[in-house]
């Protein structure tokens, strides 16, 4: 009986084994059973496994869909950009703070107000720095209606509306030079943009003495109002807290716990002002000699609270709190942070503060209930010369981790992890959050590091910095590129590169350069999570209003009507014509057309150019829009359709006769 | 049951005695005649490269829907009139017709009429052939689209007859057209108006 069971238990392992070996030997042969020309072409590419794998994934067939939207800043274009992820196929250029001709955007009457807000024509501005793109929240996560992105330069906002990826709104601040950064509130109630660059306060002219720069200059943190009905910040609503003459840089919302306080860094506590042909130390040294800066700890509820009850004072119209309110209400606090801080980034609880020093090699990490405890217990070491409470460094400060030369700034994983941009190593950290995302032993350590080419500035990881960050990629934006790419020309593109993240060890993916302006941050979100319009959904949409105008027709409404000097043409645009196509019109009038593209399929765009008048729009399916000129210069000039359209879209054109 | 009451002419004295399935047939018809006017008698679908998902036009009674002004827009090319020219009188006329044919049937199913066949046959009728009706109608219409071609339309076609059922094609195009819910619906109306004028008769 006991051979039996036992020949049996013999018999069953064979099987077992054999088994195994059948499913290991399919295994294997499956591998080795790569198609011929494949393998050759691998050969003959010299591709490592690792590199084909990264091909793979990042391969979308033709037809198919990336899986998430990356929103780039377009630096010194002004635009933003628009990336499908994991491709890193440039989607879209969005105009912004410069004319962006295919998309008409400068050109139509309504762009034009978009873009010349708060500009006299005189001195339009026809550039933007864009640094910060900050899409919509609710309730911490990415809602994907809208987006904003700051101007660096002329501390500027902009709005864009995510259903037809246009701009819908630039607001000036009145009262600073500049600006960096654009963050929301978690239910974007406000935009946030601190000043950058301090400046006289009011803005205007003040001398660069040392006494006049501590006594008149002003850093400002602005929180602009957001409208979600209307799509549109409020400068009415919004407000200013005035902060000392320091370089307020990037600031986080707090979340969850850490909802209703603003955290900010700032640079050149210092108060440097330069002066290298007066013997005095060149900016950057003089202010880069402090080891520490301050980390700005903003209660900005209070703050809306109080500037509600009057205790602001209006200064070009913005209604601002005076910094001696904010110390005194317990509304600003500081932290003293490692030199030179760049990036401040709160976690997904809203439990810990990341922040950087750009010449420190840790990061250092602030715990919020410890800043709560420290300014219960008036823990302060000191006032800053303002008279600032500055909380004691080692009783707010939860952790250091030590990750690498030039650290800068952090974005989240979905397990615990942070992923730090490693300036001087050109690299990217990832390390370990503490209690509760991982164990007390697991806690703050650097767990990996991978090279990325060269000089990384920010990073983004899906939704990386909300409530709920994504994983699974990152894109690391490089200022420099070297030997990236085969030089065309000595003014070398960015180098973005993607990260696989969803594993333990970081993988690079893929390189793309970026051939116009140089990308500060990006953020990514799902592609689903963006309910972008095919075409405008309602006949003669006006893009500003996003509802019909009154002023837009239907098929054979058409017409021209002379009011004294100004003639206003009602027209349509509809595959393969312009109906009225001739115009004529007396040197001097003023020329109004309303344009409706009548059609209703997806991209049937038509755009409407006039020869040497300098108008060229586009014209969406079910859009609306106007163009006004002065009809300046006399001649017979055609117009015609700019977008390719249909069979006989060179033969959509038409003329404008501007007699004597 | 005691269907020995339903006998002879005690029918016709008492109607209000009807049993209510008796009626049923012809209230059914009643039913889907109505419901037909929102659904689609005809639809063609045409497809071509840079429609992937294909454009629709759906003719109800009453109106073309679907993809009607994209094909109007297309249309123009070939010097065909849009599909909104076609059977004005027919679509303006469509309800009321519908309405007057159901108030017919309405009456018979209240069973006060005179049980003479003539009559019985004449009010059922324009129900009866709706679907023969539409569908001559119809062809008539797409003949005429086919052969009103415009002769200084960008792009020279030879007139022709479209498709009724089945597949065709136009230029890049390639169409499909099928009957449509309405059609059925409207055939389901005939036929039981048909069924129930048998059956009167076997009684009678």
């Amino acid at each position: 009986m006991k051979v039996r069971t036992q020949g049996v238990t013999v018999v069953l392992a064979l099987a077992l084994i054999l088994a195994l070996a059948l499913i290991v030997r399919q295994g294997t042969s499956t591998g080795q059973s790569l198609p011929r020309d494949l393998q050759e072409l691998v050969q003959a590419r010299k591709l490592t496994p690792d590199q084909v794998r990264a091909a793979l994934q990042t391969y979308v067939p033709p037809g198919q869909y990336d899986e998430y939207l990356m929103f780039s800043s377009g630096g010194q274009s002004g635009q933003v950009l628009v990336y499908g992820l994991p491709s890193m196929r440039l989607l879209r250029v969005i105009g912004v703070f410069a004319p962006e001709p295919w998309q008409g955007y400068g050109f139509s009457k309504e762009t034009r107000q978009v873009l010349g807000e708060g500009e006299t024509p005189e001195e339009a501005l026809t550039w933007g720095d864009t640094h910060h793109p900050a899409i919509s929240e609710t309730n911490g996560e990415y809602d994907g209606q809208f987006l904003f992105i700051n101007d660096k330069a002329n501390a500027r906002m902009a709005v864009v509306d995510l259903r037809d990826f246009a701009t819908k709104q630039i607001v000036k601040n009145p009262n600073a030079a500049s600006n960096h950064g654009a963050v929301v509130s978690p239910n974007t109630e406000y935009v946030l943009e601190a000043t950058q660059y301090a400046a006289p306060f009011p803005f205007g002219y003040q001398p660069v003495t040392q006494e006049s720069y501590n006594a008149r200059f002003r850093g400002l943190a602005t929180f602009w109002k957001f409208d979600r009905g209307r799509g549109r910040i409020d400068p009415a609503a919004s407000f200013q807290i005035e902060l000392p003459p320091y370089w307020q840089d990037l600031a986080d919302f707090g979340k969850l716990e850490s909802d209703g306080w603003v955290l900010m860094n700032s640079f050149n506590t210092e108060r440097a002002i330069g002066g290298t042909l007066q013997k005095q130390p060149p900016m950057e040294i003089g202010a880069s000699a402090r080891d520490m800066d301050y980390l700005h700890i903003i209660n900005w509820k209070k703050a809306a609270q109080l500037v509600a009850q009057g205790k602001g004072r209006v200064v070009n119209g913005m209604r601002v709190l005076p910094l001696q309110v904010a110390i005194d209400q317990g509304v600003l606090y500081f932290a003293p942070q490692p030199k030179s801080p760049h990036g401040n980034d709160v976690a997904p609880r809203g439990d810990y503060i990341v922040t950087a020093g750009k010449l420190d090699p840790n990061v250092t990490v602030y715990s919020f209930k410890k800043i709560q405890e420290a300014i219960k217990a008036r823990a302060f070491s000191g006032k800053d010369p303002y008279g600032v409470p500055i909380l004691a460094f080692d009783r707010v400060v939860a952790a250091q981790v030590k990750v690498g030369l030039g650290p800068l700034h952090t974005q989240f994983d979905d397990k615990g992890n942070a992923y730090t941009s490693i300036f001087l190593d050109s690299a990217v950290s990832k390390w370990t959050l503490g209690p509760p995302y991982k164990n007390a032993a697991e806690g703050w350590k650097l767990v990996d590091k991978i090279s990325v080419q060269y000089n990384i500035g920010h990073l983004a990881a899906v939704m990386g910095d909300t409530v709920k960050p994504g994983g699974k990629y990152l894109v690391a934006l490089n200022k420099w590129s070297v030997d990236q790419y085969r030089n065309i020309g000595p003014l070398f593109p960015q180098n973005l590169q993607l990260i696989d993240i969803s594993g333990e060890k970081m993988k690079l993916l893929s390189n793309t350069p970026v051939g116009l302006a140089e990308p500060h941050l990006a953020q990514i979100i799902p592609m689903d999570r963006v309910k972008a319009w095919a075409t405008y959904p309602q006949p003669g949409t006006n893009p500003l209003t996003m509802r019909p105008d009154p002023q837009a027709i239907k098929a054979g409404q058409a017409r021209i009507v002379r009011r004294g000097n100004t003639v206003e043409v009602w027209m349509t645009a509809m595959r393969s014509h312009f109906t009225p196509d001739r115009i004529r019109v007396k040197k001097g009038d003023t020329v109004i057309l309303h344009i409706t593209n009548i059609e209703r399929t997806k991209d049937a765009i038509h755009g409407f150019a006039i020869d040497r008048y300098n108008i060229n729009l586009s014209l969406e399916p079910g859009k609306y829009e106007t163009v006004t000129f002065r009809a300046n210069k006399v001649g017979t000039f055609p117009f015609y359709c700019t977008e390719f359209c249909s069979a006989l879209h060179l033969e959509m054109a038409g003329y404008l006769e501007v007699t004597p | 049951m005691a269907t020995g009451t339903l006998q002879g002419p005690v029918r016709f004295a008492h109607p209000a005695r009807m049993p209510r399935r008796g009626r049923l047939p012809l209230l059914a018809a009643v039913l889907l005649l109505l419901l037909s006017l929102v659904f689609p008698y005809w639809q063609v679908t045409l497809y071509a490269p840079q429609y992937p998902e294909g454009l629709r036009a759906r003719v109800y009674l009453t109106h073309v829907g679907g993809d009607a002004q994209e094909i109007t827009t297309l249309n123009h090319y070939i010097g065909m009139p849009g599909l909104d020219v076609a059977a004005p009188l027919e679509r303006r006329l469509a309800v009321p017709l519908v309405l007057l044919s159901a108030a017919a049937l309405l009456l018979l199913a209240a069973r006060r009429l005179p049980a003479r066949r003539w009559l019985q046959l004449l009010l059922r009728l324009p129900v009866v052939l709706l679907p023969a009706v539409v569908l001559a109608d119809l062809a008539y219409w797409l003949w005429w689209m086919g052969h009103t071609i415009d002769p200084t339309a960008p792009i020279t076609i030879e007139p022709f007859m479209p498709t009724i059922l089945g597949r065709g094609g136009v230029m890049q195009f390639s169409t499909s057209a099928t009957f449509g819910v309405g059609f059925f619906l409207a055939l389901a109306a005939s036929v039981l108006s048909l069924y129930d004028f048998a059956r009167g008769r076997a009684r009678g």
